[in-house]
């Protein structure tokens, strides 16, 4: 019985499945998306923390503030002697107001999809 | 102590330093994040297959199926086809069950003596452990795949939503990961504490579950804990998927990379190792063959030339005595 | 022979503890009981093997051949070159425990290398050590580990405490059969000239004379001739079977244990009252009179070698087909081996039931019908008159031997004849018949007296099953449809469960067969009285 041809089928698909990214991506980069920092937010020179700190964890922080406003009515969010509203729509959206350049684009490239915007809504974009 | 256990864990605790002190210390993070990737997609993509091409040059003589049903004879005799299949569509058939619902292993009993009766318990939990592990860690590298396909497919999306079905916690849980460790650390409880399944194991059974709770881990700990800045680990990786190697801007974690290298080492281990079982699997003559050895003529690629002992000797030897018993004979 | 212990005793020394030594640090027990007496040389040298001078196991050393390890290693890259399931069970087992307690032999013994994933190490080691890059460099870590002659008497005992049975092999997540572990181990032993004596003298006796028991033509015609004397005097017929003769529609050939030994012997004489009841053309062969094989117990060329003269005897006397008789390794060597070793058999025709006309196309390509797929196709046919009552003394339960079951799925064929000529049939439980059925504890050549206590261990999960029927329903027949067992299941049952006897499924049918101008019947084929007047309270 010869069954080569079979197991050298078994392995093109093998072999096809595991290199799936490769041929996927066509070899093309595109390169990563770094989000767009609208004129306001370039002149305000600084965030409520660091941007380390914002890239890896912004979204414990946006949780953070959620906990507290609904739960404890505490809108308040101090942080280096500083005083800030823990608001997305105003206090975030206020300098980020380009949510497709900002928010989504890093989103979509690392496929996270987020319910921020389930309640909240986002301020319409100025071009 | 167990010897097994304690190498295989001192193997993979050595690992995993060897990873962070080499990335995150020594800043080798070209080596562990472009270099050693790429060495054990080769390895094992290369290795995987030579190993499956070895098995392939030796040929399948016999047909030799384990029959688990009743065979195909008279027509109003119901045959099991799947379990005693004598058609290619019933080995199919079989073959599917088996790889994708573990079937034999769901059959498992439990031998024990009550009394004086010895007694076969139908168990489990040896098939929903194992269920749990491989289901589980095919949904982890499936998930994985976000990483390294830009558009991110739809079914990567999706079982994305399934896997994140609880929608706690942020980042909202995957219960894949979750699952994976789980089953991976059953598994091990198993090994260790099973007297007869500790008395069978060896370090090579320890070794990759260790390294598997490893990965589990290291990955859990940076998606809910450590944290890190995922973008930049999607460069990194699409740099790798599209041959644009290099190393984001400001590095990246040493955990990340003891959790990158603990996955090149398992990969990298794959074709040498018992888990090349995911291509055995295929493979194994007792399953994959259709019990039709009486319909059909098998062919035995070295059917060696033997002494048989031909009647005419026979009839030499006895041929008095046949003639003298009135038994025919070729020649008087 | 030695003695061994009693029932109670032995079913309490039962322990499943483990041993605090590692598997490997733990040489086999080789005194006096524990081992299968080795063969005569004279038998190695009949078949041209290698041959050995006299030893026993229990020698500390063994004088094996100066380049002994070179003999084993060249032996196993042969053979993993020849059996990719060699190869591929090497390689993939994940050591998950599925079949640790499946094998007859651990449940009855509880020594852990009685474990079929155990058993498999004891070779895979030495692979890992010769063959594997992991096991060359880090060695014992890898579960490697180097042959020594320890290892060779750790092989001999162990592969011949394995029936290849493959009931592991149904519950492998892989399907890995310990039967062709155990071939492979055997085959390397006897390059050593390890054989055993129970399984070569057989092999020896089968290539010259036809038959394993070594019956020679004409005592083979006496010995039938002997049982139509007996059929003539429970019913009146005289039954004049032929031999050796050319023309035969038919060459009947079964295992040799049914001219030789009771019970066999009374299954042989249903299986001549059947034939003569419906008027079947067919012939005996004295040269080809054995259906068995202990050719499988030894290697596959001698397995090739014996049976080469099925095929050869058929073509030389001409008939359209031949029917086999019920055994069990018989037909795992028909179904999965013997075409491909000495086909094509195109000299032959597809068989085609004479009578009923049923063309059994399951067999197309071998020839070869099993004797109940032809008795159920008569009694489907109504074409046997039957009084099942005469078997009305015995409850009957049926044990589906290893090789019918596992290598061939021949399980509702017997059970559809004997419902047809018996009224009391019960199952034993179902996790202990058909694909799970256990073995006798003596098969695949471990059928001999030196090693009892081992025997009736490897036995008694299948007796214990029938105790259960026993118990519950008064079972007291077991029915069988293979020759090992007809020899191996009675001491099995007068040790475990006394009040059992053992039968054939055609002496079965014989007693109920209600021939053509037969005479009143008062005993069955035992000469034991019928009990016919007994009322039937069953149901």
């Amino acid at each position: 019985m010869n069954d080569k041809p079979k197991i050298i089928i078994g392995l093109i698909i093998f072999f096809a499945v595991f290199t799936f990214p490769f041929w996927y991506n066509h070899g093309t980069a595109s390169s990563a998306p770094e989000p767009k920092l609208t004129d306001k937010a370039e002149q305000a020179k600084h965030c409520v923390r660091d941007v380390d700190f914002m890239r890896k964890e912004h979204m414990q922080l946006l949780d953070g503030w959620r906990d507290r406003t609904v739960r404890d009515s505490q809108r308040v969010y101090e942080i280096d002697g500083k005083e800030y509203m823990a608001s997305l729509s105003n206090t975030c959206m206020e300098c980020h107001s380009n949510k497709a350049d900002f928010c989504d684009k890093c989103h979509e490239y690392a496929s996270v999809d987020p319910y921020c915007w389930d309640c909240h809504k986002y301020p319409k974009e100025k071009k | 102590m167990n010897v097994n256990y304690f190498y295989s864990l001192l193997a993979v605790v050595g690992l995993g330093s060897v990873a962070y002190v080499g990335a995150g210390v020594a800043g080798l993070q070209g080596v562990f994040g472009i270099f050693i990737p790429y060495l054990a997609v080769v390895i094992f993509i290369s290795g995987f297959i030579n190993r499956v091409m070895g098995w392939a040059r030796s040929p399948v003589p016999f047909r030799i199926p384990t029959t688990c049903g009743q065979q195909k004879s008279l027509d109003w005799i119901q045959q099991n086809k799947i379990d005693n299949p004598s058609t290619l569509f019933g080995v199919i058939i079989r073959m599917f069950l088996e790889i994708v619902l573990f079937r034999s292993l769901f059959k498992n009993t439990r031998t024990e003596i009550v009394g004086d009766k010895i007694a076969y318990k139908w168990v489990v939990w040896l098939w929903l452990f194992a269920i749990l592990f491989h289901y589980s860690f095919l949904a982890v590298v499936v998930r994985h795949l976000r990483f390294f396909l830009e558009p991110v497919p739809f079914f990567v999306t999706f079982l994305e939503q399934i896997d994140g079905i609880l929608q706690v916690g942020l980042p909202g849980v995957f219960l894949s990961g979750i699952t994976l460790l789980a089953g991976a650390v059953l598994l091990l409880l198993r090994r260790i504490l099973i007297p007869k399944i500790n008395y069978i194991s060896i370090a090579a059974d320890y070794f990759p579950l260790l390294l598997i709770i490893g990965i589990a881990l290291t990955g859990l700990m940076m998606r809910y804990f450590t944290k890190v800045d995922v973008v930049k680990v999607k460069e990194l990786t699409m740099g790798l998927a599209t041959f644009h190697m290099g190393i984001p801007e400001g590095g990246l974690s040493g955990l990340f990379f003891v959790h990158l290298f603990f996955v090149c080492i398992l990969a990298a281990y794959i074709p040498f190792s018992k888990l090349m079982h995911m291509g055995g699997v295929f493979l194994s003559p007792t399953r994959n063959l259709a019990n039709n050895g009486r319909m059909k003529r098998h062919i035995n690629p070295w059917n060696p030339e033997v002494k048989f002992h031909t009647y005419d000797e026979y009839e030499d030897d006895f041929r008095e005595k046949m003639i003298e018993a009135g038994l025919p004979v070729e020649k008087e | 022979m030695v003695d061994i212990l009693k029932p109670e005793e032995m079913y309490n020394s039962i322990d499943y503890k483990i041993p605090s030594d590692r598997w490997e640090d733990v040489p086999p027990d080789l005194t006096l009981g524990n081992f299968c007496y080795p063969t005569k040389k004279k038998n190695q040298e009949y078949l041209g093997i290698v041959a050995k001078d006299e030893w026993s196991p229990a020698d500390e050393d063994w004088k094996l051949p100066e380049n002994w390890e070179e003999i084993i290693h060249e032996g196993f890259k042969e053979r993993l070159d020849k059996y990719r399931s060699l190869k591929v069970f090497m390689d993939i087992c994940v050591r998950c425990g599925a079949c640790a307690d499946k094998c007859h032999f651990f449940i009855g013994s509880g020594d852990p290398k009685n474990m079929p994933v155990l058993r498999a190490e004891l070779l895979r080691s030495v692979y890992r050590k010769d063959f594997t890059t992991a096991g060359k460099i880090l060695g014992s870590i890898a579960g490697a580990r180097k042959i020594t002659p320890l290892v060779i008497k750790e092989w001999f005992s162990y592969f011949y405490q394995c029936s290849e049975c493959r009931r592991c092999s149904v519950y492998c997540p892989y399907g890995i059969d310990t039967a062709e572990i155990t071939m492979m181990g055997r085959e390397l032993l006897s390059l050593l000239g390890l054989n055993i004596n129970w399984i070569l003298e057989p092999v020896a006796n089968c290539f010259r004379t036809g038959n394993h028991l070594g019956i020679q033509p004409h005592a083979l015609k006496e010995m039938i001739e002997f049982f139509c004397d007996d059929i003539e005097e429970i019913t009146g017929i005289k039954i004049n079977p032929s031999f050796n003769r050319k023309g035969a529609e038919i060459l009947f050939i079964t295992p040799s244990g049914d001219f030789f030994a009771d019970p066999g012997t009374y299954t042989m004489m249903g299986y001549l009252m059947l034939f003569e009841h419906i008027g079947l053309d067919y012939t005996l062969s004295t040269y080809a009179s054995e259906g068995g094989n202990f050719g499988l117990f030894t290697s596959s060329d001698v397995m090739k070698r014996l049976n080469g003269k099925m095929f050869a005897e058929a073509k030389r006397l001409g008939v359209k087909w031949i029917l086999g008789g019920e055994c069990g390794h018989m037909w795992r060597v028909i179904n999965q081996y013997m075409d491909t070793m000495n086909g094509p058999a195109d000299f032959l025709e597809v068989p085609k039931s004479p009578i009923t006309g049923t063309q059994f196309s399951n067999a197309a390509s071998t020839k070869m019908v099993h004797i109940a797929e032809f008795t159920a196709d008569l009694i489907k046919h109504n074409k046997l008159k039957l009084d099942p009552s005469r078997n009305d003394k015995f409850k009957v339960t049926f044990h589906d031997s290893c090789n019918p079951a596992r290598a061939m799925g021949l399980l509702d064929e017997p059970r559809y004849v004997l419902k047809g000529v018996c009224n009391h049939f019960y199952e034993m439980p179902e996790n202990t018949i058909r694909e799970q059925t256990f073995c006798c504890g003596s098969g695949s050549g471990l059928n001999t007296e030196e090693i009892m206590d081992l025997r009736m261990r490897g036995g008694l999960p299948r007796a214990n099953a029938v105790q259960h029927v026993h118990d519950k329903h008064g079972v007291n027949m077991l029915a069988c449809i293979c020759a090992i067992d007809r020899a191996a299941l009675p001491p099995l049952m007068d040790y475990w469960v006394p009040e059992v006897g053992v039968t054939g499924i055609h002496e079965l049918v014989g007693n109920a067969l209600v021939m053509d101008g037969e005479i009143e019947r008062t005993t069955d084929l035992r000469f034991e009285p019928l009990n016919e007047e007994e009322e039937q309270t069953d149901e």
